[in-house]
């Protein structure tokens, strides 16, 4: 189908995007790479009377490495993600979970920001930065606030953002010597929205993993920390039988759907709990 | 430009050529180079980003001509099917695909072709398997792919045995 009438505005600063979205409150929305909202416009699930586009927006796009932190723009494409140097080095988290989404063609467009917004249960970023810590910044006109990824995400596509709010940047502490983190997703054909995925992040203590932080997708209506399989992991050496009994420990509860039952979700978070911890610890 | 505005002047270029137009801005590029400039290779399916038989090139880079806005395009170099055809860019994939049989239809044709060609540009010796995740968001109804497969394939392997030009 094809889009409802909307305005479109294309503000050259962040103030002039800011200014938009006030003016128009909960009429306006944001456009940032579109995939998933010229999508839902053309489906018609989506109605805004204005989409404010700030892909020319001069800044929101850098990836920038701080003092303490990996900082994210929010127009950060997924496709740059794939290929930063910087984020290869201090964020292979993202590196490896970014080629999970979607195709080529939607990575070249789609943003790190848009992702984050839209709070897609199954997808990727949430979750990786849900496992490692990052803070969203957001900014309003009445300025700007940061927000932990395990408050941020509040449910089935809703966040802390508010009529009116952009996010701009996600930071990442910058992880130490000792971090290691993996990554594994099922779904049914490679570019799909995962049935189950896990983003894992741990420090490497020896042999042992301590502040383990296992943050599921496709499980819930927003990315999980699956706090009590952790605990068991947490100061231990991964053997056959610790990872039997995290895998216990489990207290996801999946909803089943026409892709899989919940039966098979609960059963995939195991294996991939296996799989990803596995690597963790090597 | 400051106020949301439902209708807007838009410059770019389209294979090769300085376009101008007015256009509403909830005309899809997909849309706009069909019906407005009548280049009607650019195919569209699903209109949802699903099919990729819409995939254009956007200074340089695919995307989904189904999911950009003409507005956003503003400024933007765009390369479709005829563009390409026409430079002869993609005139080995598109014999690759005749021998092989990689098209029945053709519904899914350019928007493969275009794929393909980017596939290759980034890893002109991609394994098979890389070549079916790469086209995996390019969904054909008749072929089965095998044969799409074999097609991008062969290219790779006939430019490895003849080297570098
Ligand atoms: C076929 C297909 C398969 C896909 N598969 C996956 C997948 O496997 N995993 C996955 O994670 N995603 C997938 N996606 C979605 C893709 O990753 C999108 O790019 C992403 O979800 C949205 O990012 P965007 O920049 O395109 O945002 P848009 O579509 O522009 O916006 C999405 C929403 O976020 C809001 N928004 C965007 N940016 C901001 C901002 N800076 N501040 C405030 N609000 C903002 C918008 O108003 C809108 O409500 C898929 C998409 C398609 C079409
Ligand atoms: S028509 Fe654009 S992806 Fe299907
Ligand atoms: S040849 Fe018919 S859809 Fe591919």
């Amino acid at each position: 189908m094809k889009a409802p009438r909307f305005a479109y505005a294309r503000p050259a600063t962040l103030e002039g995007a800011l200014a938009l979205l006030a003016a128009h409150g909960e009429e306006a929305r944001v456009l940032a790479g579109g995939q998933s909202l010229v999508a839902m416009l053309n489906l018609r699930v989506a109605a805004p009377r204005v989409l404010v586009d700030i892909n020319r927006v001069p800044g929101l796009g850098e990836v920038a490495l701080g003092e303490s932190c990996v900082r994210i723009g929010a127009l950060a494409r997924h496709a740059e993600l794939e290929r930063s140097e910087l984020v290869a080095r201090h964020l292979p988290l993202l590196a490896r979970a970014v080629r999970h989404i979607a195709h080529p063609a939607i990575r070249n467009r789609g943003t790190f920001g848009g992702s984050c917004a839209l709070a897609d249960p199954a997808a990727e970023l949430p979750a990786c930065a849900l496992a490692l810590g990052a803070k969203l910044v957001l900014r309003g006109a009445r300025g700007e606030r940061r927000v932990a990824a395990g408050e941020f995400f509040r449910g089935l596509y809703e966040t802390a953002l508010e009529a009116g709010e952009l996010l701009v940047a996600a930071e990442f502490p910058l992880p130490g010597p000792a971090s290691a983190s993996a990554f594994g997703e099922l779904a049914r054909r490679h570019g799909d929205y995962a049935l189950v995925g896990l983003a894992a992040y741990a420090q490497r203590d020896g042999p042992a993993l301590r502040d383990v932080r296992l943050a599921f997708f496709g499980v819930a209506d927003r990315p999980v920390l699956a706090a009590r399989a952790a605990a068991v992991l947490e100061g231990r050496r991964v053997d056959e039988a610790t990872l039997a009994r995290a895998v216990a420990a489990l207290d996801l509860e999946p909803r089943g759907d026409l892709h899989a039952s919940a039966a098979t979700r609960r059963r995939l978070a195991g294996v991939l709990l296996e799989r990803v911890v596995k690597e963790l610890a090597q | 430009m400051n106020d949301a505005q439902e209708a807007l002047d838009i410059e770019l270029e389209v294979n090769g050529e300085h376009v101008r137009r007015r256009v509403e801005a909830r005309r899809s590029l997909a849309d706009f180079l069909r019906q407005d400039l009548g280049l009607t290779g650019t195919h569209l399916g699903c209109e949802h980003g699903a099919c990729g038989a819409c995939t254009v090139r956007v200074d340089g880079a695919i995307a989904r001509s189904c999911l950009m806005l003409a507005v956003q395009a503003d400024g933007a170099r765009i390369e479709t099917i005829e563009g390409l055809s026409d430079a002869g860019a993609i005139a080995e994939l598109q014999n690759a695909f005749v021998l092989a049989n990689a098209l029945q239809c053709g519904y899914c044709t350019p928007g493969m072709l275009i794929a393909a060609q980017a596939l290759l540009e980034a890893d002109p010796q991609p394994s098979r398997d890389r070549i079916r995740e790469f086209l995996a968001g390019n969904y054909c109804r008749c072929t089965g792919y095998q044969s799409i497969v074999d097609a991008v394939a062969s290219v790779a392997a006939h430019r490895a045995a003849r080297g570098p030009r």
